[in-house]
């Protein structure tokens, strides 16, 4: 299982990791997870942002006598470590003993819990509930949610060996939970056809 | 059909009434094209099993506004992810039957609803097992008469159940009525303990008959039964030149003829009401023979004497004459007839033998009235004092007849139902043992009195509006049945409903006409002893 990073900031409903390597972000709509027991957490990706260190110090262009980007980071390694990666994931089940809940944890997160990307295998038994999806469209994150889901959709189809199979029954819950949104249900499904 | 299919599942009850039948949404899988009205489906209900049959089919729209813009569907995902989501069919089902669950229904078979099955119960399509639970099994009473749709299992009629009251065959001419009828007539011959007495105005039930294009001859009762069915005709030669051999020639005389049939002919003989009342008079003048005498009147003073007498206007009595002129002219009618009909046709019928009248060439209406009439009056006249002895002395009662007639409408219309013997049996029905087999293409001719003592109904495709309201007139569920009336195909199909099924099916009639067919009417024991028969002769010659 890959480690992606850590947490630095946590509420009930979501929590902020940062990478342990500048850019070493997990993909927007993946499903992370953090294993500091007892229960473990699920995520959904839903930002990242890549900042300088510094809140108050903002990055300065520096390419002007450089031929490429790569030789911007080569004339100053410092950029690395003054310059940070963080996600923001959005919490969607957790894990306690051998059951898996697609609802919100009785706690949120505890800081400098270690995040992972979660398995093909692991999505893969996630998936088989589409209750995550009601989160996902309830949430009010500064991220379109059409386009949230549609990512979070696309990310998780690649663990089945059906993905169209598996779209085709995200799809339909999707029908029914924007029953009376319409646009909205035509735009993720513009975003997921095969 | 394998297991699987046979409890093919098709949505969820989402609401509805008993009066009205519940609405049941289609799951995804389910393609509504696949479904027809009239078909069959089982409601798992929490406490008992309903059965019930598709009676409409529609589409439904979870938002009003996809019907104003509509997604893009040639996208074969969005097409699927909307299907049985967004948009979704819907049928409408009318429960009729519980089947299992309560001490009832497992004692006595299914039993009418008085319920709807609860919210999101689960709708399949019925199971071979479940039609035949309900329709019963191919046995010593019930026959098997054709399939249910889009299904191999047999529907069966209990026949003894069916002859004890007077059923109808209806349907535009060429939709099976009688390839239906013919089937049926073998079906009862066999299992119904009945005897039938056929008025065969078109010559085909008795020898054999042709297929709709006229090309192929298909049997006929005597040849398939020969030792159990007569055929008495009116017109031998017609029968000799067709190759029939016919057991008895009909032949009617003067004397027999009363007054009742005459006034039921008062439309085809065009008589004015002054002239049938003319012919009682005639009647209480000369009795018996009034019909001889009054044709024999030449003599112009003594008839002027007698109208006098008798108070007849003078044009009244021509109007009279007129009409009697076309019933001397029928051949079969002759002063003294040799042989008397109406006991020949009860003697075979006493010993179990079904009678065929063929008309041979006299299809007329006039023929085919007169006749049927007066054969039906004497041998109800029979049966009822049979029947009335039988229950003073406490006998066995007479074997049960069925009487077929066809072009019913002519002696069941609302004038005639009150005049013709017909309607005396269709309304009284089984009290006297004797019922009904009405034919008829325009049933909104019928007498409504008729119509609504007619037991069991066998619609085949009508498509007047007034015929369609006819035969569905008091019957519950009517505009269900309605739609799936409307929507029979042209041949072969029909809708049964009424005393002697349990639920209104639809049925594909069973094949007949082939080699392999005929084997199938021929209960085993007698086609096995006919191949002894014919291997001993075999054996004979060698």
């Amino acid at each position: 299982m890959e480690r992606v990073g850590e947490v630095i900031e946590a509420s009930t409903t979501e929590f902020v990791a940062q990478c342990y390597e500048l850019y070493q972000l997990p993909p927007l709509g993946s499903l992370v997870k953090t294993r500091d027991l007892p229960v473990e957490l699920y995520g959904i990706v839903y930002n990242a942002a890549t900042t300088s260190l510094e809140p108050g110090r903002r990055p300065i262009a520096r390419g002007k006598d450089e031929a490429t980007e790569e030789e911007i980071y080569r004339s100053s390694p410092q950029l690395l470590k003054l310059l940070r990666s963080e996600f923001n994931a959005l919490v969607v089940g957790h894990r306690q003993g051998d059951r898996l809940y697609h609802h919100l944890p009785p706690q949120p997160a505890r800081i400098h819990s270690f995040v992972y990307l979660c398995s093909p295998e692991e999505v893969n038994e996630f998936g088989q509930s589409f209750d995550f999806l009601n989160i996902l469209i309830n949430a009010h994150l500064p991220v379109p949610t059409e386009e949230l889901v549609a990512a979070s959709l696309r990310q998780m189809s690649q663990a089945y060996e059906d993905r169209r199979g598996f779209l085709v029954a995200a799809g339909k819950e999707l029908a029914i939970l924007l029953g009376g949104n319409l646009n909205q249900l035509k735009a993720i499904l513009g975003r997921i056809r095969q | 059909m394998t297991q699987q299919e046979e409890n093919q599942r098709l949505g969820i009850v989402v609401s509805g009434s008993l009066n009205k039948g519940v609405e049941v949404k289609l799951d995804s899988s389910a393609s509504i094209e696949d479904i027809a009205v009239g078909r069959f489906v089982t409601i798992e209900g929490q406490k008992r099993r309903f059965f019930g049959m598709i009676t409409d089919v529609s589409l439904g729209l979870i938002d009003q506004k996809l019907a104003l813009t509509p997604p893009d569907v040639s996208d074969p995902f969005i097409a699927e992810v909307l299907t049985g989501t967004s948009t979704f069919g819907a049928l409408h089902v009318s429960p009729t039957l519980a089947i299992g669950g309560d001490v009832a229904t497992l004692l006595e078979g299914p039993q009418p609803v008085k319920t709807v099955p609860s919210h999101f119960s689960v709708v399949n399509l019925a199971s071979q097992r479940d039609v035949e639970l309900v329709f019963g099994k191919e046995d010593k009473e019930r026959f098997w008469i054709g399939n249910p749709l889009d299904m191999e299992t047999k529907i069966c009629l209990d026949l003894p159940e069916l002859v004890k009251r007077s059923n109808g065959i209806f349907g535009k001419s060429g939709t099976g009525k009688t390839f239906f009828t013919r089937m049926l007539l073998i079906g009862m011959l066999q299992k119904s303990n009945a005897v039938n007495l056929i008025f065969d105005m078109h010559n085909e039930y008795g020898w054999e008959g042709s297929s709709e294009e006229g090309q192929r001859k298909v049997k006929a009762l005597k040849q398939l039964f020969p030792s159990n069915v007569a055929v008495f005709t009116l017109d031998e030669e017609s029968s000799r030149r067709r190759g029939v051999s016919t057991d008895f020639v009909v032949r009617i005389s003067y004397d027999e003829i009363e007054p009742e049939d005459i006034v039921l002919l008062r439309q085809t003989l065009n008589l004015t009401e002054p002239a049938v009342e003319t012919v009682h008079r005639m009647h209480r003048r000369f009795g018996k023979n009034w019909l001889q005498n009054t044709l024999a009147l030449k003599d112009a003073e003594e008839i002027k004497e007698l109208l006098k007498e008798l108070d007849i206007h003078e044009s009244t009595f021509q109007n009279l004459k007129r009409g009697l002129a076309t019933i001397r002219r029928l051949p079969f009618i002759e002063p003294h007839a040799p042989t008397n009909a109406v006991r020949g046709i009860l003697e075979h019928l006493d010993r179990g033998m079904n009678v065929v009248l063929e008309f041979g060439r006299y299809r007329d209406i006039t023929a085919y009235v007169l006749v049927a009439n007066m054969l039906a009056r004497r041998i109800y006249a029979q049966y009822q004092e049979r029947m009335e002895k039988a229950m003073a002395e406490n006998t066995a009662p007479p074997t049960p007849l069925v009487i077929t007639i066809e072009e019913a409408h002519r002696f069941l219309d609302s004038q005639a139902a009150s005049q013709t013997i017909f309607g005396t049996i269709a309304r009284e029905m089984r009290k006297y043992n004797v019922t009904l087999l009405v034919i008829d293409q325009r049933p909104s001719g019928i007498d409504d009195e008729v119509m609504s003592q007619i037991g069991t109904k066998i619609a085949f495709h009508l498509d007047n509006e007034r015929d369609i309201d006819s035969v569905l007139a008091g019957v519950s569920g009517k505009s269900e049945l309605k739609s799936v009336l409307s929507k029979l195909e042209s041949k072969q199909q029909a809708l049964i409903f009424g005393h002697a099924v349990p639920v209104p099916v639809v049925v594909r009639m069973r094949e007949y006409g082939s080699a392999e067919s005929y084997k199938g009417f021929i209960p085993r024991e007698e086609a096995e002893a006919g191949k002894q028969a014919e291997k001993d002769i075999e054996e004979l010659w060698e």
